[in-house]
């Protein structure tokens, strides 16, 4: 397959992912997830570290990609928004863990859109640790919604809130995880 | 943590997303921001005549032809700046262009007018109370327009926030514009042209620190 089938393909899940076609969000993440590991592998490799920060990347990405997907306009190519989401991600890894950016050549060209790479690794992150440390209202809203895959309704009813504060908590939720992912590799 | 599941639980009861929400955040926070500007311009320094007597004086058209045009060209980068993979590159220049003029025209006023006359045309009657009020008008406008980039996705934190500074600095100039008496272009030029610039330099110092995501 070529660069702009995969584009033609990309855009399309993300923009039927956008309209709530979750079947449509998950094969989008799935091949968003191979891409990106190949990504994070090459680059990760020039400094001399490991396939598990590749893979917290990738997830750090995936959770970005997802939270700031309102952030995609529709009407332009979607190769480029998610590079540009990955390619921030890793500028701010290369930050936080005191890399200077002058000793890695990143690649502006995404050459490795047609590449692939499954997960083999796990990521370093604790999801139960995580959600630990989330606001407890957060932490059972999205246990509800987003792992014990309850609707939005059934939660509310359980956890005695609206139908929207529901919605809210988990998207800050989300939001909040993404934020400790990245404090969690700080230190 | 397996990739596997992260993504489980991402695309489970996926809510949709309406188009065009994020544009509304960013209108909102101009119109918020101008609002409180102008507000706080009634309440510290007032209306200037003219204004008050309910018409537009030319100077005041000029300096709002001034500070418009940057609220508009700014809003329209800071709309694709919030947005990876989009930096607006073509319209940057734009952004150059209304302080170009402006201090094209401040000069040939300058020139055309009368040496006798060039103190009174630089510092007016009030450089004094500009200097002070345009940066602190901007304060709030600038807090709104944060708020409304952190909704958004910005990449380059640096520039976001110099833009930010910029349209910020040309709200809190265009609220001063309903005060300020000094009717000359090459005061135009000098106080507001460098305060609103001013304003995009503090910006692009605070940009990476108030903008990270």
């Amino acid at each position: 397959m070529d660069i702009r089938s995969i584009e033609t393909e990309l855009r399309g899940l993300m923009i039927a992912g956008l309209a709530g076609d979750a079947a449509a969000h998950r094969a989008l993440l799935e091949r968003l997830s191979g891409q990106l590991r190949a990504y994070f592998k090459g680059q990760l490799n020039r400094i001399g570290r490991g396939p598990v920060e590749a893979e917290d990347l990738v997830q750090e990405v995936l959770i970005a990609i997802h939270t700031r997907r309102h952030t995609y306009d529709r009407s332009q190519p979607f190769t480029p928004w998610m590079y540009a989401i990955a390619r921030y991600k890793f500028l701010d890894y290369l930050r936080r863990t005191k890399v200077s950016a002058a000793d890695v050549p990143i690649d502006e060209v995404p050459e490795l859109a047609v590449h692939d790479d499954s997960a083999h690794v796990e990521s370093s992150l604790d999801l139960k640790k995580l959600l630990a440390e989330l606001s407890p209202r957060a932490r059972q809203t999205i246990q509800y919604v987003k792992l014990d895959g309850l609707s939005v309704r059934e939660a509310a009813a359980r956890s005695g809130m609206s139908e929207s504060a529901v919605k809210v908590s988990v998207h800050r939720g989300l939001k909040a995880l993404a934020r400790l992912i990245r404090e969690e590799k700080r230190s | 943590m397996k990739t596997d599941r992260l993504i489980d639980m991402l695309s489970t009861n996926l809510e949709p997303i309406k188009e065009g929400r994020l544009k509304g955040t960013l209108v909102w926070a101009l119109v918020v921001g101008g609002a409180a500007a102008f507000c706080l311009m009634l309440t510290t320094v007032g209306l200037r005549t003219g204004v008050a007597e309910g018409y537009l004086p030319g100077y005041v058209a000029l300096k709002l032809l001034f500070t418009l045009s940057l609220i508009g060209v700014g809003a329209a980068l800071l709309d694709r700046l919030m947005r990876p993979g989009q930096d607006g590159r073509k319209l940057f220049a734009f952004v150059f262009l209304p302080f170009f003029i402006v201090i094209c025209a401040g000069v040939a006023s300058l020139v055309f007018g009368q040496p006798m006359a060039w103190g009174r045309m630089i510092f007016g009657m009030q450089w004094a109370t500009c200097l002070l009020c345009i940066p602190l008008f901007a304060v709030v406008p600038f807090a709104a327009l944060i708020w409304a980039l952190r909704k958004g996705a910005p990449t380059n934190l640096t520039r976001t926030g110099a833009i930010a500074g910029l349209v910020a600095g040309a709200l809190g100039a265009t609220a001063y514009a309903f005060h300020c008496p000094d009717d000359s272009v090459p005061f135009i030029a000098i106080w507001y042209g460098t305060l609103v610039a001013l304003c995009g330099a503090v910006g692009a110092m605070l940009g990476p620190r108030l903008l990270r995501w």
